[in-house]
């Protein structure tokens, strides 16, 4: 177990520095003049530039601006948006809502896939299982544009259910039908995945053992297939959390929550280009640790991949 | 015979030899599901190349006059807060998403295959160097790769973002169709054929396109049907956040951010781009799960 | 019931003069897309208590299929008992309500499976596995049952039982999970045990030390062993009887010394035939042609009669009857004398 850590914490240690330095190189390799790349069409005043150059020590090698941009991210210096605002600031803001949101996102999602994905699982072919995977179909093909905003029409504005929009410190309510629309985006593969694999694992020659000891149904399934069925589960959450991430850009703006997406998003539109950086950056780092800890998590359910 | 239906499958009586990709024609013609997939996509496909055969209207004749009015015989769907014919902008709007979708999905391809072909044959070194790049992709989320990447592409305020959205999406879109591609070619490469093929002499570039391309390429084919899915709705995205197509260009995403806003006056402009843009990836994700169905009897 | 080596109540209409076990006219099939195969068309079976009867068969021969519906652990759908009678002391497991069943799952009738690899769960420990049969079906403590999983797994002479309890199956080479295998089917002390294959997947020298196990253990605790292979090598070592399955039907059954010296049937004389033997060295060997048939395409008649030797008209056109050739000898073959040589 003490050596899988240890190569997976040097594993993301490269990947942060692979990640980070190709997000950097796309933002800025190669340009002619980064600094109006970086705020688009917006005209550019001579105390701006200089500013923007500082921060970004652009007048260097691209290398030691990386290296400038990395040291920033580590010790939390993410420079000014802009509007003259500290980034790290806004993060901090914006950072709490967010968070509510994926949790619930995630909990529904897993709660939705794992239940549904095992009872499609156990009677494969079924009606619950054939109306399940037309579902699943249908929210697979449905694109967060047409999510987000179809939901806020019809369940927000039309039925009136739930609040069309939520605030910073908006109550779980009124995150509800948010999250609904986010974990819709991630619920459809992890249901299949789920389906896929209690139905492998029921036919699998450990189950007949299980069977031929004498077990209850019951038993069969909630210790001997689920704990094996979860495995590829777990792992798909890793990848969902992306999936999640660049949602979120697209619900929080299309319900109004001021959280990390909802900025991002302003600004892409009002092309505050350090401010796109550094959310971004701080997003992907996110994500690797996240799919660090889902890799332990990993190995903590499958022992084989902790003796490996 | 520690699986009975095994058994029973390998010694079904066998029919007339067929090939694989026959074989697999004979069954998608007897699913409803690849039919419905396939007429749709037809339809999408006729909207892009010959949207006047749809609607005589002009999507961009728009009439602050006509600014939210309801269906009327000429326009089906009504018209937008900008008095554009909703149904006319919806059955243009497929142009760009197909010519986005399909082109980017052809270069997401080509480094997939080349990626996948060179990891999967070669091994060893190769496979381990291009593995950690396609992790390293994978390590940044893909929706915010885009957004960085297509802001940067799209800097000039003059191009439509055509472009930029097509290479974002193919540059960062390869990783899967790679992996499905270097499993493939593992598999086919073990397999006896091959091996005698490479003790007669054949050369690793003729293994590769002549022995093993053929016989990895139904699962690539499967996931580039569904790729082509993902990527109209990514242009779609990329539009929607405003760092896809642009200007006066029409397009599904556009439509339902333009719209959104509206949505409380008049809700026809953003439900019906959004129905054309999620029956479109239906599509293309239906007949992907049909392709390979038919492909790999073993899945059903 | 916090007495674990407490017996078993007995089950309703059981019989203890009745035979340990019987199987009487079993029919096995599976309904599948291309069709229904007949797995097991009327077999039948005895055993008694400290016997071994080795069945054998070529695969695809129906008889793991048999010994999945004697525990009652076919995968329903596709299969389905059709017809038949599995009389464990005389009562009929196949009309025992699921529940009552269960009971005797494990409890009286164990099955080894083939590849212990697969057949262990990979997530759980072997203690936990183990221990979970006398916290299920015994009800005991933690501890109690954790005690017991040691137990078991020295009597199967594992060494360093006590730390190895605590591994996971991936831990263990082929032939000590096998023997773990063993240590889960006779932890409640069964009367019978059903061994399907039990050392085909591992090397010579450890199938050996398994089937000398396997022996030493039903000897001391005077089990009924059904042994179920296709390796005649195996068989003559230490079955006491033999059944010889052909296309999901016991063609012939006899003591083991018998069958070896004089086949009554004439596919148990062409299997004979079939093994590779030193003293025949450099004679070309008599293979069985053909292939066993499909089971959902039954041959008429006598079922080996396409790949027989002795096969005339009439074993195309009848089923041959069972003839009753000795008190514990019988046979399905309408050339029974020609066979034997008499």
């Amino acid at each position: 177990m003490f050596r899988y850590i240890v190569r997976r914490l040097l594993q993301m240690v490269l990947t942060f520095f692979g990640a980070t330095f190709v997000v950097y190189a796309l933002m800025f390799a190669n340009i002619d003049d980064p600094l109006q790349a970086l705020v688009g069409d917006r005209p550019l005043t001579d105390t701006q530039r200089s500013a923007l150059n500082a921060q970004y020590h652009l007048n260097d090698g691209f290398f030691t601006q990386y290296w400038h941009y990395v040291s920033g991210l580590l010790t939390g210096d993410l420079g000014q948006s802009l509007t003259g605002r500290p980034i790290g600031d806004m993060l901090a803001q914006a950072w709490p809502v967010t968070m509510r949101l994926a949790l619930l996102a995630i909990v529904i999602a897993a709660a939705v896939a794992v239940g549904a994905g095992v009872l499609s699982g156990l009677r494969r072919g079924g009606a619950f299982d054939t109306v399940t995977l037309v579902l699943t179909l249908l929210v697979l093909a449905m694109p967060i544009v047409v999510l987000a905003p179809l939901a806020q029409l019809v369940f927000g504005i039309q039925l009136g259910w739930f609040p069309p929009t939520a605030t910073r410190d908006a109550n779980l309510y009124q995150l509800l039908l948010p999250a609904l629309v986010l974990g819709t985006l991630v619920v459809a593969t992890e249901l299949r995945v789920t389906r896929a694999s209690v139905a492998e694992n029921l036919r699998s020659d450990y189950v007949r053992t299980a069977r031929a000891k004498g077990l209850a149904p019951k038993r069969v399934v909630g210790v001997h297939v689920l704990r094996n069925s979860l495995i590829p589960v777990v792992t798909l959450i890793g990848v969902d959390i992306g999936v999640l991430m660049s949602g979120a850009v697209v619900t929080e703006g299309v319900f109004n929550i001021p959280g990390v997406g909802f900025n991002l998003l302003r600004g892409i539109r009002t092309e505050d280009g350090p401010l796109v950086v550094s959310f971004v950056s701080v997003l992907v780092i996110v994500f690797l640790v996240i799919n660090l800890i889902v890799d332990l998590l990993y190995a903590a359910l499958d022992p084989r991949i902790r003796y490996e | 015979m520690s699986d009975p239906n095994a058994v029973v499958a390998a010694e079904a009586p066998s029919r007339t030899p067929r090939s694989l990709a026959g074989d697999a024609w004979l069954d998608l013609r007897t699913r409803k599901v690849f039919w419905i997939a396939a007429v749709l996509v037809v339809v999408v496909l006729l909207m892009a190349v010959w949207p006047s055969l749809f609607t005589s209207a002009d999507p961009r004749d728009c009439l602050l006059a006509r600014k939210n009015a309801g269906a009327s015989g000429g326009a089906p769907f009504g018209y937008d807060f900008q008095g554009c014919d909703v149904y006319a902008k919806t059955v243009y709007g497929a142009r760009d998403s197909i010519l986005v979708g399909v082109t980017a999905t052809l270069i997401a391809g080509l480094i997939g295959l080349v990626v996948g072909l060179l990891a999967g044959y070669f091994g060893r070194w190769v496979d381990a160097l291009l593995s950690r790049f396609v992790d390293l992709v994978l390590a940044i989320p893909f929706i915010l790769g885009a957004i960085v990447l297509a802001r940067r592409l799209s800097s000039d305020p003059e191009s439509d973002g055509v472009f930029a959205v097509i290479v974002t999406l193919g540059v960062l879109g390869w990783t899967t169709a790679a992996r499905v591609m270097r499993s493939a070619v593992i598999s086919a490469k073990n397999q006896d054929y091959v091996a005698a093929a490479r003790m007669l002499g054949a050369s690793p570039a003729r293994l590769m396109l002549r022995h093993i391309l053929p016989n990895a390429i139904s699962p690539f084919i499967v996931v580039l049907t569904v790729l082509l899915g993902i990527n109209i709705a990514g242009e779609a995205t990329l539009s929607y956040l405003g760092v896809g197509l642009k200007g006066d260009s029409i397009s599904w995403g556009l439509a339902i951010a333009e719209a959104g806003p509206y949505a409380r006056t008049v809700a026809a402009p953003l439900v019906w781009p959004s129905v054309f843009l999620a029956a479109t990836v239906l599509a293309f994700i239906m007949l992907g799960d049909a392709i390979r169905d038919a492909f790999d009897p073993k899945l059903r | 019931m916090t007495d674990i080596t407490a017996q078993m109540d007995a089950l309703p209409g059981m019989d203890p003069r009745a035979p340990l076990l019987h199987v009487d006219d079993l029919h096995v099939e599976f309904r599948t897309r291309d069709g229904v195969a007949r797995a097991v068309n009327g077999v039948n079976l005895w055993l008694n208590p400290g016997e071994t009867l080795a069945v054998l068969g070529e695969s695809g021969c129906g008889k793991s299929v048999t010994a999945q519906a004697i525990m009652g652990i076919l995968d329903t759908p596709p299969g389905h008992v059709t017809a038949g009678r599995v009389l464990y002391r005389g009562v009929d497991l196949l009309r025992l309500p699921e529940n009552e069943r269960r009971k005797v799952r494990a409890n009286r009738i164990a099955m080894i499976f083939q590849d212990a690899l697969s057949a262990l769960n990979p997530v759980y420990t072997v203690g936990f596995q183990l221990a979970e049969l006398f916290r299920v079906h015994r009800g005991a403590s933690r501890r109690e049952a954790k005690r017991r999983a040691v137990d078991l797994l020295d009597q199967v002479r594992i060494p360093d039982a006590r730390r190895r309890v605590d591994d996971y199956p991936h831990q263990f080479s082929g032939g000590m999970r096998q023997r773990v295998m063993i240590a889960m089917a006779l932890a409640l002390d069964p009367e019978v045990l059903i061994a399907d294959e039990p050392t085909t997947a591992l090397d010579v020298t450890v199938q050996a030390q398994i089937m000398s196990l396997l022996a030493d253990l039903q000897r001391q605790r005077n089990m009924g062993l059904i042994l179920i292979t296709h390796d005649m090598g195996v068989v003559a070592d230490v079955a006491d009887r033999i059944a010889v399955m052909y296309a999901g039907k016991v063609v012939e059954d006899a003591p083991v010394y018998d069958i070896y010296a004089h086949p009554a049937h004439a596919y148990t004389k062409a299997l004979l035939e079939s093994i590779p033997r030193l003293d025949h060295k450099g004679q070309p060997l008599n293979v069985i042609r053909g292939l066993p048939p499909a089971l959902t395409d039954i041959p008429s008649g006598c079922a080996f009669h396409p790949r027989c030797a002795y096969a005339r008209e009439i074993c195309r056109l009848e089923p041959p009857p069972s003839y009753q050739i000795a008190p514990q000898r019988v046979t399905s073959c309408h050339f029974v004398r020609e066979v034997l040589g008499v």
